[in-house]
């Protein structure tokens, strides 16, 4: 009888302590993750490390790329240095294990946000907004002739096995009642050395991934991209469900690099802009907005000029996309969707009130 | 030769047409390597693929390290030549030994130069092998006087070595640390299969033991152990030492990625490894260990000076194999997000920069996994013939 009163003990002791483990992490106005960040002088942030423009490393041996600017935001933003972080490599099937475990604070590595990974009884993510719209494409050779998906009715198209590009690529021809061929690759490069020896008529896969490509291809200016986008892929940075504080404050980090670009603040002049607010006590929305005044990072729980050492660590988010993807790289891809919403794109910080 | 090849008229023709189709491939490969390749992402990249993203300030730690080593292996290949085996005849100098020289040499000299490495570290090179070399012909020379207390020392040299490498590499004592997240490309491959080597085997010898003991509790352990481990693939087994771990375990207190995959791959080795050893063990006729427990030898005894030494002889080649296949094992960890070569390789080909260089990469990757692959095979028969009681000649 005495050890299983032991054993009660003990076990009432553990519900006791999971208790207030549970209250302190409601109850607390910071959060636990910050504060763990701020003791351990680094963020661990979770990346796929080997995807073009998104994150990889360059010869010097920095991590470089669109997510991993995300990371770097963070970083300068809640710990004040963008250099103080520790990159993941983590592939699609033990990202959300990893940020679960807390062996990452942020999964920063091209995660489409749905239902069930945002859910509670999913995945129980918390998804900041997307950095990235995506979307599956279909790209052909210019001389062709094909502006369209119906256009290839009764014609081969390259796809690879086993994704979900595959059965997307299926819904879509089913809709437009259009038969075609699929010609099915086991690995992404089989699938464009088949588009490109002339197998097939199309090749389809996300745009991004299209277009990163094309850039190999012997003559890239004789390949287009369909207007057709056939699914969406919005790609947002993560966190995990049971810390809110912390995902708040990751949320509007990033909304602070979108509203950064839209107020045409850049890398370039944040210096300047920031003098122009703590000089001018007239323009409210900068001053705010950067931290000289209100009490925006504190709500946050976070430094007052969070904004202005994110900007002056990676820029503002136009830049970002411009550095890794954009026209000016090697992928050379289009903004499209990914421009500010008053040019007509998704990009859209609600307002640093 | 001739009446092999150009015995019959259709033998002749099976054999032009194979020199026509080998011929053509080496061309065809030649002049990809030599006109359509671009070699820019491997010269590029050569400090990531040699150490990944090791912090350049401590470099000099990993430099001090390989001239630690060249002189090592100088120092052993050199006491090798000079105390030749007691029942066979040794040259100072055999015609291999000139071999190898020349391939050193031309390897100093040529590899630094197609990588377009920096004159600082062509130099660096260059000592290197002169150390190396300069170590060897020292030690062949003199070693004949050195007194034998000093001479059995020597096998502590590398046990030794290693640790002091582990220390260098890691840092500690004063060094700087360098987390093992920063390590990469071959160091990382080398590390993680030379971790798993050194420990799977102790830990597979104490399971052969086990396996073939007469302690039921030992006996039904070992061969759960060995069972369970053979019966998963590798990359399972990857998995959940990576994810799992974090769960078992409160943050902070597991294991770095990096450990944890190496201990995965030792304890993976382990078993086959035991298997390779009970093999060996079985080949010892039983009414040896019976012989040596009537002389008066404990278990432990006759075990330690009869039957392993004959064992471990007789598993050495099966060993070796599983040895070779933990190296090339190691390209799993790159599945689970750690930076050696493998990884390395995948990160280098997704910077937008070298897109679509694929073939250079895996190739160069090909020759460097040839290289250390070829340099346990070479040096394991050399073990082989040293250990064989029955020389041919």
């Amino acid at each position: 009888m005495a050890p299983m009163r032991k054993l009660l003990s003990a076990a009432s002791l553990l519900a006791a302590l999971a208790l207030v483990g549970c209250a302190s992490e409601e109850g607390g106005l910071q959060s636990q993750k910050l504060a763990t960040l701020k003791g351990r002088g680094k963020l661990i942030c979770g990346v796929d490390g080997k995807l073009p423009g998104f994150s990889f490393v360059a010869p010097d041996g920095q991590y470089t790329g669109l997510d991993v600017d995300v990371c770097k935001a963070v970083a300068a933003a809640t710990l004040g240095d963008p250099s103080k972080v520790d990159y993941r490599d983590l592939n699609s099937s033990e990202r959300f294990a990893a940020l679960a475990s807390g062996e990452v604070d942020l999964l920063s590595r091209n995660t489409t946000v749905t239902l069930s990974r945002d859910a509670a009884g999913g995945n129980g993510l918390n998804f900041a907004p997307p950095v990235f719209y995506d979307g599956q494409g279909v790209m052909v050779p210019v001389a062709s002739g094909i502006k369209a998906l119906k256009d290839l009715a009764g014609k081969p198209i390259c796809v690879e096995t086993g994704t979900t590009t595959e059965l997307n690529l299926a819904d879509r021809m089913r809709e437009l009642k259009a038969a075609y061929t699929p010609l099915k690759f086991q690995t992404g490069d089989q699938t464009y050395a088949a588009y490109l020896q002339g197998r097939c008529v199309a090749v389809t896969s996300d745009r991004s991934q299209l277009a990163g490509k094309r850039t190999n291809f012997p003559d890239p200016a004789a390949h287009t991209l369909l207007p057709e986008v056939l699914s969406k892929e919005p790609l947002a940075p993560a966190t995990v469900n049971a810390d809110p504080a912390w995902s708040d404050a990751v949320r509007w980090i990033v909304y602070a690099l979108m509203q950064a670009e839209e107020l045409g603040i850049t890398q370039a002049n944040i210096d300047a802009k920031l003098a122009e607010a703590k000089a001018k006590t007239n323009l409210a929305d900068l001053r705010r907005f950067l931290g000289v005044e209100g009490e925006f990072g504190k709500q946050l729980g976070l430094a007052p000029d969070f904004v202005a050492k994110a900007v002056k660590a990676v820029g503002n988010y136009g830049e970002i996309f411009e550095r890794n993807v954009g026209t000016g790289s090697k992928l050379k891809l289009e903004r499209g969707l990914n421009r500010q919403w008053q040019q007509g794109g998704l990009i859209y910080s609600p307002p640093f009130r | 030769m001739r009446a092999e090849l150009f015995g019959s008229p259709g033998n002749s023709a099976l054999t032009l047409a194979l020199l026509a189709a080998l011929g053509s491939a080496a061309f065809g490969l030649l002049h990809w390597g030599l006109v359509q390749a671009r070699w820019a992402v491997v010269r590029a990249n050569s400090t990531l693929f040699a150490v990944g993203r090791y912090p350049q300030e401590q470099q000099w730690r990993l430099w001090l390290l390989t001239a630690l080593l060249a002189a090592a292996a100088g120092l052993a290949w050199g006491l090798l030549r000079s105390h030749p085996r007691r029942d066979r005849g040794g040259d100072l100098w055999p015609q291999n030994d000139w071999i190898a020289v020349g391939l050193l040499a031309a390897i100093a000299l040529a590899v630094p130069w197609w990588l377009r490495l920096d004159p600082l570290i062509q130099g660096r090179w260059w000592g290197i092998t002169a150390l190396l070399l300069l170590v060897r012909w020292a030690a062949g020379h003199w070693g004949r006087r050195l007194p034998a207390r000093v001479l059995a020392l020597l096998p502590l040299l590398w046990p030794l070595l290693y640790l002091v490498g582990m220390l260098l590499i890691n840092g500690g004592l004063g060094l700087l640390p360098v987390p093992p997240g920063d390590w990469g490309g071959l160091l990382l491959t080398l590390i993680a299969a030379s971790f798993a080597i050194l420990l799977c085997f102790p830990l597979g010898v104490l399971l052969a033991l086990g396996r073939r003991s007469d302690l039921p509790l030992l006996r039904w352990g070992s061969v759960l152990y060995i069972e369970f481990i053979r019966g998963a693939p590798l990359i399972t087994l990857l998995f959940l030492g990576q994810n799992m771990i974090g769960f078992l375990l409160p943050g902070g207190l597991a294991p770095d990625r990096v450990w944890r995959a190496a201990w995965v791959l030792t304890f993976f080795a382990a078993a086959y490894l035991a298997e390779a050893v009970r093999a060996g063990l079985v080949a010892i006729p039983p009414g040896q260990l019976e012989a040596a427990r009537s002389l008066g030898l404990t278990i432990p005894q006759a075990l330690r000076t009869v039957v392993l030494p004959q064992a471990l002889r007789v598993a050495l080649p099966t060993m070796v194999g599983q040895f070779i296949s933990l190296l090339q094992d190691t390209t799993m960890l790159s599945l689970v997000g750690l930076m050696e070569l493998m990884g390395t390789a995948r990160t280098v080909m997704a910077n937008p920069a070298f897109l679509g260089r694929n073939a250079e990469v895996y190739l160069t990757l090909a020759v460097l996994f040839w290289c250390c692959c070829a340099a346990l095979g070479l040096g394991s028969r050399a073990l082989e013939r040293r250990l064989d009681p029955n020389p041919a000649s």
